[in-house]
Protein backbone atom coordinates (compact mmCIF):
# COMPACT_ATOMS: atom_id res chain seq x y z
CA UNK A 1 0.00 0.00 0.00
CA UNK A 2 1.71 3.20 -0.74
CA UNK A 3 -0.10 5.27 1.57
CA UNK A 4 -1.47 4.52 5.55
CA UNK A 5 -5.02 4.81 6.15
CA UNK A 6 -6.27 8.72 8.14
CA UNK A 7 -5.81 6.97 11.90
CA UNK A 8 -9.93 6.98 13.64
CA UNK A 9 -10.10 9.09 16.25
CA UNK A 10 -13.27 8.89 18.95
CA UNK A 11 -16.92 10.59 17.79
CA UNK A 12 -16.84 12.59 21.33
CA UNK A 13 -19.59 13.63 22.84
CA UNK A 14 -20.90 16.65 20.77
CA UNK A 15 -21.52 15.18 17.71
CA UNK A 16 -25.25 15.33 17.36
CA UNK A 17 -25.75 18.97 15.65
CA UNK A 18 -23.21 17.29 13.04
CA UNK A 19 -24.53 13.74 12.61
CA UNK A 20 -28.14 13.98 14.02
CA UNK A 21 -29.35 17.34 14.20
CA UNK A 22 -33.38 17.29 13.80
CA UNK A 23 -33.46 14.28 16.17
CA UNK A 24 -31.76 16.31 18.69
CA UNK A 25 -33.66 19.75 17.87
CA UNK A 26 -30.54 21.49 15.67
CA UNK A 27 -31.80 23.86 13.16
CA UNK A 28 -30.27 21.60 10.22
CA UNK A 29 -31.59 19.22 8.12
CA UNK A 30 -29.97 15.93 9.20
CA UNK A 31 -28.47 12.93 6.68
CA UNK A 32 -30.72 10.33 7.80
CA UNK A 33 -32.85 9.15 10.92
CA UNK A 34 -34.21 6.07 12.93
CA UNK A 35 -36.75 5.64 10.46
CA UNK A 36 -35.95 3.83 7.27
CA UNK A 37 -38.75 1.10 6.44
CA UNK A 38 -41.29 3.88 4.57
CA UNK A 39 -39.94 3.33 0.44
CA UNK A 40 -40.10 -0.84 0.84
CA UNK A 41 -43.99 -1.15 0.89
CA UNK A 42 -43.28 -4.97 0.53
CA UNK A 43 -41.62 -5.22 3.86
CA UNK A 44 -42.41 -6.47 6.92
CA UNK A 45 -42.50 -3.63 8.96
CA UNK A 46 -40.33 -3.96 12.47
CA UNK A 47 -39.25 -1.60 15.49
CA UNK A 48 -35.49 -2.33 16.39
CA UNK A 49 -34.71 -1.30 20.33
CA UNK A 50 -32.50 -1.51 23.03
CA UNK A 51 -29.84 0.36 25.13
CA UNK A 52 -25.53 0.54 25.17
CA UNK A 53 -24.20 -0.57 28.18
CA UNK A 54 -20.82 0.05 29.21
CA UNK A 55 -18.62 -1.68 31.68
CA UNK A 56 -20.01 -0.47 34.74
CA UNK A 57 -23.56 -1.91 33.43
CA UNK A 58 -24.75 1.94 32.87
CA UNK A 59 -26.77 2.82 29.91
CA UNK A 60 -24.32 5.16 27.55
CA UNK A 61 -26.59 8.41 26.64
CA UNK A 62 -23.95 9.66 24.00
CA UNK A 63 -23.50 7.01 21.53
CA UNK A 64 -24.81 7.06 17.31
CA UNK A 65 -25.80 3.89 15.89
CA UNK A 66 -26.01 3.15 11.92
CA UNK A 67 -27.65 0.65 10.10
CA UNK A 68 -26.83 -0.85 6.86
CA UNK A 69 -29.42 -3.12 5.31
CA UNK A 70 -31.18 -4.77 2.42
CA UNK A 71 -34.58 -4.37 1.82
CA UNK A 72 -36.88 -7.36 2.05
CA UNK A 73 -36.25 -8.75 -1.01
CA UNK A 74 -32.27 -9.11 -0.16
CA UNK A 75 -30.87 -6.69 -2.36
CA UNK A 76 -28.83 -3.50 -1.18
CA UNK A 77 -29.12 0.04 -2.98
CA UNK A 78 -25.61 0.04 -3.76
CA UNK A 79 -23.97 -0.37 -7.25
CA UNK A 80 -21.99 -3.49 -6.02
CA UNK A 81 -25.20 -5.51 -6.28
CA UNK A 82 -26.43 -6.01 -9.29
CA UNK A 83 -29.80 -6.67 -8.68
CA UNK A 84 -29.75 -2.86 -6.89
CA UNK A 85 -33.16 -2.26 -4.38
CA UNK A 86 -35.91 -1.62 -6.98
CA UNK A 87 -38.37 -0.40 -3.81
CA UNK A 88 -36.22 2.88 -3.22
CA UNK A 89 -35.28 1.75 -0.25
CA UNK A 90 -31.92 3.09 0.74
CA UNK A 91 -31.40 0.43 3.40
CA UNK A 92 -28.98 3.83 5.93
CA UNK A 93 -30.46 4.53 9.25
CA UNK A 94 -28.81 6.59 11.84
CA UNK A 95 -30.13 7.52 15.64
CA UNK A 96 -28.28 9.11 18.66
CA UNK A 97 -28.64 7.46 22.28
CA UNK A 98 -29.39 10.88 23.93
CA UNK A 99 -33.29 11.87 23.47
CA UNK A 100 -35.47 8.28 24.57
CA UNK A 101 -35.85 8.14 28.28
CA UNK A 102 -33.40 5.74 29.68
CA UNK A 103 -30.94 5.61 26.57
CA UNK A 104 -32.91 3.73 24.51
CA UNK A 105 -32.92 3.97 20.80
CA UNK A 106 -35.08 2.74 18.17
CA UNK A 107 -35.10 2.41 14.42
CA UNK A 108 -38.25 1.72 12.32
CA UNK A 109 -37.69 -0.62 9.64
CA UNK A 110 -38.54 -3.59 7.43
CA UNK A 111 -36.76 -6.82 7.90
CA UNK A 112 -34.00 -7.56 5.49
CA UNK A 113 -34.74 -10.35 3.05
CA UNK A 114 -32.28 -13.21 2.92
CA UNK A 115 -29.32 -12.22 -0.02
CA UNK A 116 -29.04 -15.06 -1.30
CA UNK A 117 -25.56 -16.13 -0.71
CA UNK A 118 -26.00 -18.75 2.22
CA UNK A 119 -26.29 -15.91 5.02
CA UNK A 120 -29.48 -15.63 7.86
CA UNK A 121 -31.12 -12.25 7.11
CA UNK A 122 -28.90 -9.70 9.39
CA UNK A 123 -28.44 -5.96 9.28
CA UNK A 124 -25.11 -4.18 10.09
CA UNK A 125 -24.07 -2.04 12.97
CA UNK A 126 -22.14 1.12 13.22
CA UNK A 127 -21.40 2.23 16.46
CA UNK A 128 -19.75 4.73 17.71
CA UNK A 129 -19.71 7.08 21.07
CA UNK A 130 -17.13 9.07 23.22
CA UNK A 131 -14.36 6.83 24.84
CA UNK A 132 -14.43 4.68 21.55
CA UNK A 133 -11.86 5.11 19.56
CA UNK A 134 -12.55 2.91 16.65
CA UNK A 135 -16.34 2.68 15.70
CA UNK A 136 -17.52 -0.76 16.59
CA UNK A 137 -18.89 -2.81 13.57
CA UNK A 138 -22.02 -5.95 14.43
CA UNK A 139 -24.68 -7.50 13.10
CA UNK A 140 -28.36 -8.07 14.07
CA UNK A 141 -29.58 -11.53 13.40
CA UNK A 142 -33.27 -12.49 14.19
CA UNK A 143 -35.12 -14.65 16.79
CA UNK A 144 -37.41 -16.04 14.63
CA UNK A 145 -34.62 -17.23 11.56
CA UNK A 146 -33.35 -19.79 14.32
CA UNK A 147 -32.84 -22.21 11.63
CA UNK A 148 -31.31 -20.38 8.74
CA UNK A 149 -29.04 -18.54 11.88
CA UNK A 150 -27.80 -22.35 11.82
CA UNK A 151 -26.51 -21.83 9.03
CA UNK A 152 -25.24 -18.98 8.91
CA UNK A 153 -21.44 -18.93 7.97
CA UNK A 154 -20.87 -15.53 9.89
CA UNK A 155 -22.36 -16.89 13.35
CA UNK A 156 -20.59 -20.04 12.64
CA UNK A 157 -17.27 -18.15 13.41
CA UNK A 158 -18.54 -16.77 16.75
CA UNK A 159 -17.71 -19.29 20.25
CA UNK A 160 -21.08 -20.25 20.48
CA UNK A 161 -21.51 -19.04 24.00
CA UNK A 162 -21.37 -15.99 22.46
CA UNK A 163 -24.19 -16.19 19.72
CA UNK A 164 -26.67 -14.54 21.53
CA UNK A 165 -25.19 -11.53 22.01
CA UNK A 166 -26.14 -11.19 18.15
CA UNK A 167 -29.60 -12.01 17.90
CA UNK A 168 -32.48 -9.50 18.75
CA UNK A 169 -35.19 -10.93 20.37
CA UNK A 170 -39.08 -10.91 18.56
CA UNK A 171 -41.99 -9.34 20.91
CA UNK A 172 -45.02 -9.33 19.30
CA UNK A 173 -47.45 -6.45 20.92
CA UNK A 174 -50.03 -4.17 19.97
CA UNK A 175 -47.98 -1.52 18.86
CA UNK A 176 -46.42 -4.07 16.18
CA UNK A 177 -43.11 -6.08 16.10
CA UNK A 178 -40.46 -5.01 18.37
CA UNK A 179 -36.87 -6.84 18.70
CA UNK A 180 -34.91 -5.98 21.68
CA UNK A 181 -31.30 -5.39 20.41
CA UNK A 182 -28.79 -4.30 23.70
CA UNK A 183 -25.52 -4.08 23.16
CA UNK A 184 -22.81 -4.48 25.60
CA UNK A 185 -19.25 -2.96 25.25
CA UNK A 186 -17.83 -4.96 27.70
CA UNK A 187 -18.46 -7.34 30.63
CA UNK A 188 -19.95 -11.21 30.49
CA UNK A 189 -22.84 -10.29 27.90
CA UNK A 190 -20.09 -8.54 25.77
CA UNK A 191 -21.01 -8.03 22.33
CA UNK A 192 -19.49 -10.00 19.23
CA UNK A 193 -17.71 -7.27 17.63
CA UNK A 194 -16.77 -7.48 13.80
CA UNK A 195 -13.99 -6.56 11.60
CA UNK A 196 -13.81 -7.45 7.99
CA UNK B 1 -21.33 -13.78 -4.86
CA UNK B 2 -17.74 -12.61 -6.21
CA UNK B 3 -17.14 -8.91 -6.27
CA UNK B 4 -13.56 -10.04 -7.77
CA UNK B 5 -12.27 -7.48 -4.83
CA UNK B 6 -11.71 -7.39 -1.19
CA UNK B 7 -11.16 -4.03 0.75
CA UNK B 8 -7.79 -4.27 2.69
CA UNK B 9 -8.18 -4.24 6.08
CA UNK B 10 -8.03 -1.99 9.02
CA UNK B 11 -4.73 -1.40 9.58
CA UNK B 12 -4.16 -1.64 13.26
CA UNK B 13 -0.48 -0.05 13.03
CA UNK B 14 -2.50 3.34 12.26
CA UNK B 15 -6.01 3.58 14.43
CA UNK B 16 -5.44 4.03 18.23
CA UNK B 17 -5.65 0.65 20.21
CA UNK B 18 -9.42 0.02 21.77
CA UNK B 19 -8.78 0.82 25.15
CA UNK B 20 -6.51 3.79 25.64
CA UNK B 21 -5.97 4.47 29.55
CA UNK B 22 -4.76 7.80 29.58
CA UNK B 23 -8.01 9.07 28.22
CA UNK B 24 -10.59 8.11 30.50
CA UNK B 25 -13.57 7.34 29.30
CA UNK B 26 -12.18 4.08 27.26
CA UNK B 27 -11.59 1.84 29.77
CA UNK B 28 -15.78 1.25 30.31
CA UNK B 29 -16.13 1.63 26.31
CA UNK B 30 -13.42 0.16 24.13
CA UNK B 31 -14.37 -3.42 23.77
CA UNK B 32 -11.91 -6.03 25.63
CA UNK B 33 -12.19 -9.13 23.40
CA UNK B 34 -10.73 -9.76 19.93
CA UNK B 35 -12.96 -8.80 16.74
CA UNK B 36 -14.29 -11.58 15.16
CA UNK B 37 -12.86 -11.06 11.66
CA UNK B 38 -15.88 -11.93 8.64
CA UNK B 39 -15.13 -12.71 5.15
CA UNK B 40 -16.28 -9.48 3.09
CA UNK B 41 -19.68 -10.70 1.98
CA UNK B 42 -22.16 -8.04 -0.42
CA UNK B 43 -23.16 -6.93 3.28
CA UNK B 44 -19.66 -5.47 3.87
CA UNK B 45 -18.59 -4.72 -0.29
CA UNK B 46 -22.09 -2.41 -0.16
CA UNK B 47 -22.61 0.78 1.60
CA UNK B 48 -24.79 3.87 2.13
CA UNK B 49 -25.21 5.91 -1.37
CA UNK B 50 -24.62 10.12 -0.68
CA UNK B 51 -23.96 12.09 -3.74
CA UNK B 52 -24.16 15.81 -4.20
CA UNK B 53 -27.78 15.84 -3.58
CA UNK B 54 -27.37 14.89 -0.14
CA UNK B 55 -25.65 19.07 -0.06
CA UNK B 56 -27.21 21.84 -0.19
CA UNK B 57 -25.80 25.21 -1.55
CA UNK B 58 -24.57 26.58 1.04
CA UNK B 59 -23.55 23.25 3.33
CA UNK B 60 -19.28 23.86 2.69
CA UNK B 61 -19.80 27.41 4.21
CA UNK B 62 -19.94 27.46 7.85
CA UNK B 63 -19.43 31.01 8.12
CA UNK B 64 -22.68 31.49 6.14
CA UNK B 65 -24.92 28.10 6.78
CA UNK B 66 -26.03 29.27 9.99
CA UNK B 67 -25.59 33.01 9.49
CA UNK B 68 -28.33 35.42 11.13
CA UNK B 69 -27.87 38.47 9.07
CA UNK B 70 -23.54 39.06 10.40
CA UNK B 71 -20.67 37.07 10.02
CA UNK B 72 -19.10 34.53 13.02
CA UNK B 73 -16.25 36.05 15.33
CA UNK B 74 -12.69 34.54 14.42
CA UNK B 75 -10.53 33.63 12.23
CA UNK B 76 -11.94 32.48 8.73
CA UNK B 77 -10.12 29.71 6.81
CA UNK B 78 -10.22 27.46 4.13
CA UNK B 79 -9.82 23.66 4.47
CA UNK B 80 -9.45 21.02 1.79
CA UNK B 81 -7.59 18.09 1.00
CA UNK B 82 -7.72 14.99 -1.43
CA UNK B 83 -9.60 12.23 -0.41
CA UNK B 84 -8.23 8.99 -1.72
CA UNK B 85 -7.20 5.30 -0.86
CA UNK B 86 -4.71 3.62 0.12
CA UNK B 87 -3.09 3.26 -3.12
CA UNK B 88 -3.38 6.75 -4.46
CA UNK B 89 -6.39 6.39 -6.02
CA UNK B 90 -8.63 9.59 -5.55
CA UNK B 91 -12.01 9.23 -4.61
CA UNK B 92 -14.51 10.61 -5.60
CA UNK B 93 -18.30 11.58 -5.02
CA UNK B 94 -17.26 10.86 -1.18
CA UNK B 95 -19.62 12.66 1.36
CA UNK B 96 -17.60 14.37 4.68
CA UNK B 97 -19.35 15.96 7.04
CA UNK B 98 -17.69 18.38 9.67
CA UNK B 99 -18.48 19.89 13.13
CA UNK B 100 -16.40 21.81 15.10
CA UNK B 101 -16.72 24.36 18.10
CA UNK B 102 -16.81 28.13 17.73
CA UNK B 103 -13.66 30.15 18.01
CA UNK B 104 -14.15 30.54 21.01
CA UNK B 105 -13.85 27.04 21.85
CA UNK B 106 -17.59 26.45 22.39
CA UNK B 107 -19.90 23.87 20.70
CA UNK B 108 -23.53 25.24 20.23
CA UNK B 109 -24.14 21.04 21.60
CA UNK B 110 -27.01 22.16 24.59
CA UNK B 111 -24.48 19.33 27.06
CA UNK B 112 -20.91 21.99 26.37
CA UNK B 113 -21.51 23.92 29.65
CA UNK B 114 -18.11 26.08 29.16
CA UNK B 115 -18.09 29.41 30.08
CA UNK B 116 -17.46 31.05 26.67
CA UNK B 117 -20.00 32.92 24.25
CA UNK B 118 -22.07 30.78 22.17
CA UNK B 119 -21.80 32.83 18.29
CA UNK B 120 -25.65 33.61 16.99
CA UNK B 121 -23.84 33.54 13.57
CA UNK B 122 -22.08 30.49 13.92
CA UNK B 123 -23.40 26.67 14.19
CA UNK B 124 -20.33 24.67 13.25
CA UNK B 125 -21.51 21.70 11.39
CA UNK B 126 -21.21 21.19 7.59
CA UNK B 127 -20.89 18.60 4.78
CA UNK B 128 -19.69 18.66 1.19
CA UNK B 129 -18.91 15.77 -1.43
CA UNK B 130 -15.58 15.59 -2.89
CA UNK B 131 -15.46 16.63 -6.36
CA UNK B 132 -14.41 14.21 -9.76
CA UNK B 133 -10.62 14.52 -8.78
CA UNK B 134 -11.38 13.02 -4.75
CA UNK B 135 -11.30 16.83 -3.27
CA UNK B 136 -13.06 18.66 -1.26
CA UNK B 137 -13.26 22.44 0.42
CA UNK B 138 -14.81 24.04 3.14
CA UNK B 139 -14.93 27.85 4.69
CA UNK B 140 -15.22 27.63 8.19
CA UNK B 141 -13.70 29.55 11.36
CA UNK B 142 -10.42 27.97 13.23
CA UNK B 143 -11.87 25.95 16.00
CA UNK B 144 -10.47 27.43 19.72
CA UNK B 145 -9.49 24.52 22.30
CA UNK B 146 -11.41 23.75 25.17
CA UNK B 147 -11.35 22.68 28.70
CA UNK B 148 -12.54 19.28 29.14
CA UNK B 149 -12.94 16.96 32.46
CA UNK B 150 -10.36 14.24 31.34
CA UNK B 151 -8.00 15.30 33.69
CA UNK B 152 -6.74 18.56 35.70
CA UNK B 153 -6.13 21.32 33.27
CA UNK B 154 -7.14 18.95 30.42
CA UNK B 155 -7.55 20.95 26.97
CA UNK B 156 -8.66 19.87 23.66
CA UNK B 157 -6.32 20.81 20.79
CA UNK B 158 -8.14 22.77 17.98
CA UNK B 159 -8.95 20.45 16.13
CA UNK B 160 -12.69 19.53 13.37
CA UNK B 161 -14.56 16.11 13.19
CA UNK B 162 -14.75 14.91 10.23
CA UNK B 163 -16.90 11.92 9.43
CA UNK B 164 -16.84 9.90 5.90
CA UNK B 165 -18.85 6.95 4.05
CA UNK B 166 -16.16 6.40 0.81
CA UNK B 167 -17.65 3.29 -1.40
CA UNK B 168 -18.43 0.38 1.06
CA UNK B 169 -19.36 0.26 4.93
CA UNK B 170 -15.56 -1.16 5.73
CA UNK B 171 -14.69 2.54 4.26
CA UNK B 172 -16.45 4.40 7.31
CA UNK B 173 -13.95 7.02 9.16
CA UNK B 174 -14.97 8.86 11.50
CA UNK B 175 -11.82 11.19 12.65
CA UNK B 176 -10.55 14.73 13.45
CA UNK B 177 -8.49 17.26 11.72
CA UNK B 178 -5.72 19.12 14.36
CA UNK B 179 -3.87 22.02 13.29
CA UNK B 180 0.35 22.35 12.52
CA UNK B 181 2.07 23.41 16.04
CA UNK B 182 -0.37 23.58 18.26
CA UNK B 183 1.30 23.00 21.81
CA UNK B 184 -1.13 21.19 23.34
CA UNK B 185 -0.85 18.27 20.45
CA UNK B 186 1.75 16.32 22.78
CA UNK B 187 -0.49 16.72 25.92
CA UNK B 188 -3.95 15.32 24.08
CA UNK B 189 -4.82 11.70 25.63
CA UNK B 190 -6.94 11.14 22.56
CA UNK B 191 -3.89 12.50 19.95
CA UNK B 192 -1.67 10.70 21.83
CA UNK B 193 -3.72 7.47 21.62
CA UNK B 194 -2.52 7.22 18.18
CA UNK B 195 0.59 4.79 17.61
CA UNK B 196 3.61 7.61 17.36
CA UNK B 197 3.95 6.88 13.66
CA UNK B 198 0.85 7.73 12.18
CA UNK B 199 -0.63 10.93 14.41
CA UNK B 200 1.22 13.49 11.83
CA UNK B 201 -1.73 11.86 9.58
CA UNK B 202 -3.97 13.69 11.24
CA UNK B 203 -1.84 17.32 11.39
CA UNK B 204 -3.29 19.52 8.41
CA UNK B 205 -0.95 21.31 7.02
CA UNK B 206 -0.67 25.51 6.54
CA UNK B 207 -1.04 25.92 2.65
CA UNK B 208 -0.22 28.94 0.50
CA UNK B 209 -1.76 27.62 -2.13
CA UNK B 210 -4.85 26.74 -0.62
CA UNK B 211 -5.17 30.45 0.88
CA UNK B 212 -6.90 33.14 -0.54
CA UNK B 213 -4.81 36.65 -0.42
CA UNK B 214 -6.63 39.20 2.01
CA UNK B 215 -9.10 36.98 2.68
CA UNK B 216 -8.52 33.36 4.63
CA UNK B 217 -5.60 30.64 5.62
CA UNK B 218 -5.72 27.92 3.70
CA UNK B 219 -5.21 24.46 5.32
CA UNK B 220 -5.08 21.11 3.70
CA UNK B 221 -5.92 18.04 4.80
CA UNK B 222 -5.76 14.94 3.16
CA UNK B 223 -7.54 11.77 3.90
CA UNK B 224 -6.74 8.14 3.38
CA UNK B 225 -9.73 5.30 3.36
CA UNK B 226 -8.91 1.64 3.37
CA UNK B 227 -8.48 0.68 -0.72
CA UNK B 228 -8.91 -2.70 -2.30
CA UNK B 229 -6.78 -5.32 -1.32
CA UNK B 230 -4.32 -6.68 -4.57
CA UNK B 231 -5.49 -10.12 -4.66
CA UNK B 232 -9.07 -10.85 -6.13
CA UNK B 233 -11.53 -12.79 -3.94
CA UNK B 234 -12.14 -15.94 -5.17
CA UNK B 235 -15.82 -16.84 -6.25
FE1 LIG C 1 -14.33 18.06 19.83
Amino acid sequence: MALKQTPSQTVGPYFSYGLTPEQYGYDYKQLADNNLGEADGNGQRITIRGQVFDGNGATVRDAVLELWQADSQGRYAHPEDPRGSNTGFKGFGRTGTGTLPENYYEFHTIKPGAIGDGQAPHITVVLFMRGLLNHAYTRIYFSDEAAANDADPGLALVDAARRNTLIAQRQENPAGIIYQFDIHMQGEQETVFFDA
Amino acid sequence: MSKGFVFSPRDWDSHPPQIHPGYKSTPLRGPTKPLVVLPQTLSELTGPVYGQDAVGPLDHDLTKLAAKGGEPNGERIIVAGLVSDENGRPAPNILLEVWQPNAAGRYIHTDDQHDAPIDPNFMGAGRCVTDADGRYRFITIKPGAYPWGNHYNAWRPNHIHFSLFGPSILTRLVTQMYFPGDPLLELDPIFQGVPAASRHLLVSKLSIELSEAEWALGYEFNIVLRGRAATPMES
